[in-house]
């Protein structure tokens, strides 16, 4: 603090202070409580839940809440799936992407002005509106309840594509003129020089691949019917029909589906946040 | 694009002339680089041709069409699906439902995540905590959010209607209230959303150099000004990112009233947005031809609403630095 302010200015000072800390606070009660509220009624006993005015907290634990809902719908399916899937895809995206990129980046080619655009253009294209065609293509190419349907359509990732291009263009063309010297093929510089050093680049496309696809609802509705090959995120909403309004029971296992998502993102927070922020500057 | 030639205004079509009279088209070694650089975009173009550029133009030709989902183009219809979408009631209380949400929604969470964006970008404590707080809701699936959701709505035990007691406002029936039901998924996207702005607006105000404000903080000028001043304006660019991806986001609302109403359009339809309307004709009565209508037109909406912003953006939009 400055020796020469009055009396009157360090007051203001901390009042302003105290007053910011307030409203930060109060933000993050208000964004907070629909997940304490969530973890609370899923440790109630159903007498406890349905009572008015609520109770914060339950007088007994009843942790077996969580293991009845998982068991009575196949949660365990439910959770391969959705990590089969976002695993699958986020590798294979990482691949193609990651290809692209390098030929959009380091390579003159013909057409790629045009090819540049028109990839550009995709982005304003709303995938909802692809939904009819590609059920329709899907339909035809018999992919209706399997894996591939749930996968290969969401392998490239235009977005992706431009993201590893900005981190593959900062890499100095004199890298690759070096590598030229000792017979460096194309595909070992991008392997070996060009994705060590874009590390940063291809964890914030996997992340945001991995919890797009994680969280991805209405494509998988649409192309899978039965229980197999149900997501976490379509299974929870089954169970929303099954389950009717033991809410104990639809908070446990709507716990359950976030928990893994969660400890995702408290592990690569910096990285999701840096790479969202990235987006958005550009 | 980065290389913009300085060489005086040629048309699209001496462009294109002059590339093709370029020596660089004559070298071999122009078309090994092209047939490499073709092989490593070969994934990339595959997909993207089978599920976007592909299913983009059948889109519109299913529109023109009619047929069971085994033959969707038995019978050409021309324009009558289109013709007929105009005048269905169903879809204009989409399309203002729809609107309805857009216009409470994004501009009451950009306001907001920009009023804690400024307070987390001053000298404070615990930044990463709050910021962690106010992100989770943005990467918490949708499906799960609206079951917890649903039930703090809850006529008879939720958590809201005690916090309206505490104010002495009667219990409220949100889920089957006409009335109510959009301003509660109007809640929830906030909720959601606000996060995701926050992060950006933080990553811009942090672009904003740190001189203005001690030039600023000479003339005497205090917060208020300070933030109209400065910081509004030069995070405009932000804003405007956040406006169009918000609003072409929001526009296309559908995984939380799916989960919320149960499938259902909401009491007295309330809660039927386009994509709910277009969910229903497609997959629940497996109109196609009539379903593509109504993707296509949403398509056409969008386009001419992003475009519209960048219209006036070019024109309003401060660019600094």
């Amino acid at each position: 603090m400055n020796a020469f302010l009055s009396e009157r200015e360090v007051i203001g000072f901390w009042l302003r202070k105290g007053a910011t800390y307030a409203v930060l606070l109060g933000g993050v009660v208000a964004m907070s409580v629909p997940f304490l509220w969530m973890i609370s009624t899923s440790l109630k006993a159903p007498d406890q839940v349905k009572v008015f005015p609520p109770i914060w907290i339950p007088e007994v634990l009843h942790w077996e809440n969580y293991v009845i809902a998982w068991t009575s719908a196949p949660f365990n399916w439910y959770l391969f799936n959705s990590f089969f899937i976002a695993t699958v895809s986020t590798a294979l995206e990482l691949i193609t992407t990651a290809m692209a990129a390098y030929a959009f980046a380091k390579m003159d080619f013909f057409g790629k002005k045009i090819l540049f655009v028109l990839l550009l253009g995709t982005l304003m294209i709303p995938g909802e509106m692809l939904l009819i065609p590609n059920y329709i293509t899907i339909v035809k190419l018999s992919w209706i309840d399997t894996y591939y349907a749930l996968i290969v359509p969401w392998i490239v990732s235009v977005f992706g594509i431009f993201l590893l291009r900005q981190f593959f263009m900062s890499q100095p063309d004199e890298l690759w003129d070096a590598a030229q010297l000792d017979n460096c093929s194309r595909f070992r510089f991008l392997w070996q020089i060009l994705i060590p050093l874009s590390r940063p680049g291809l964890m914030t496309v996997a992340l945001f691949k991995f919890i797009g696809s994680w969280n991805a609802f209405l494509w998988v509705i649409i192309m899978t019917n039965s229980p197999e090959k149900r997501t976490l995120p379509v299974g929870l909403r089954n169970f929303t029909q099954e389950a009717g309004s033991l809410f104990e029971l639809l908070t446990a296992a709507s716990t359950l589906v976030i928990l893994p998502i969660l400890i995702l993102f408290f592990f690569t927070q910096k990285q999701f946040i840096e790479g969202i922020a990235r987006s958005g500057i550009r | 694009m980065t290389q913009a030639a300085p060489t005086p205004k040629l048309s699209l079509i001496q462009r294109i002339q002059a590339y093709f009279a370029s020596d660089q088209l004559r070298s071999p070694r122009f078309w090994k680089d092209s047939l490499q650089a073709y092989i490593y975009l070969l994934p990339t173009l595959v997909i993207l041709g089978v599920f976007t550029f592909f299913p983009f133009v059948n889109s519109f030709f299913l529109s023109l069409h009619e047929g069971p989902i085994t033959n969707p183009t038995r019978t050409f219809t021309g324009l009558e699906h289109f013709e007929k979408l105009f005048q269905d009631r169903k879809f204009w209380k989409a399309m203002w439902n729809t609107t309805y949400y857009v216009m409470f929604s994004v501009p009451t969470t950009i306001f907001l995540a920009l009023f804690f964006a400024v307070l987390l970008n001053t000298k404070i404590r615990f930044k990463g905590f709050f910021r962690t707080a106010f992100f989770l809701p943005y990467i918490t699936p949708t499906v799960a959010a609206a079951v917890v959701w649903e039930w703090i709505f809850h006529r008879d035990w939720g958590l809201f209607n005690s916090f309206l007691n505490f104010f002495g406002i009667p219990k409220q029936d949100f889920i089957n209230n006409p009335e109510l039901a959009m301003p509660m998924v109007i809640l929830f996207s906030i909720w959601k959303y606000m996060g995701f702005n926050i992060v950006i607006f933080l990553a811009g105000l942090q672009n904003i150099s740190k001189e203005y404000y001690d030039a600023a903080a000479i003339d005497g000028a205090n917060a208020w000004q300070r933030f109209w001043k400065i910081t509004f304006p030069l995070l405009t660019p932000v804003t405007f990112f956040v406006l169009i991806i918000s609003m072409v986001g929001a526009f296309k609302v559908f995984d939380e009233i799916f989960v919320i109403f149960h499938g259902s359009t909401g009491p007295l339809d309330s809660a039927m947005t386009v994509m709910i309307f277009f969910y229903q004709t497609a997959f629940g009565r497996f109109k196609m031809g009539y379903a593509s209508a109504i993707a296509y037109t949403m398509f056409i909406v969008i386009f001419l609403f992003t475009l519209l912003q960048m219209w006036l953006a070019k024109r309003r939009v401060h660019y600094g630095g």
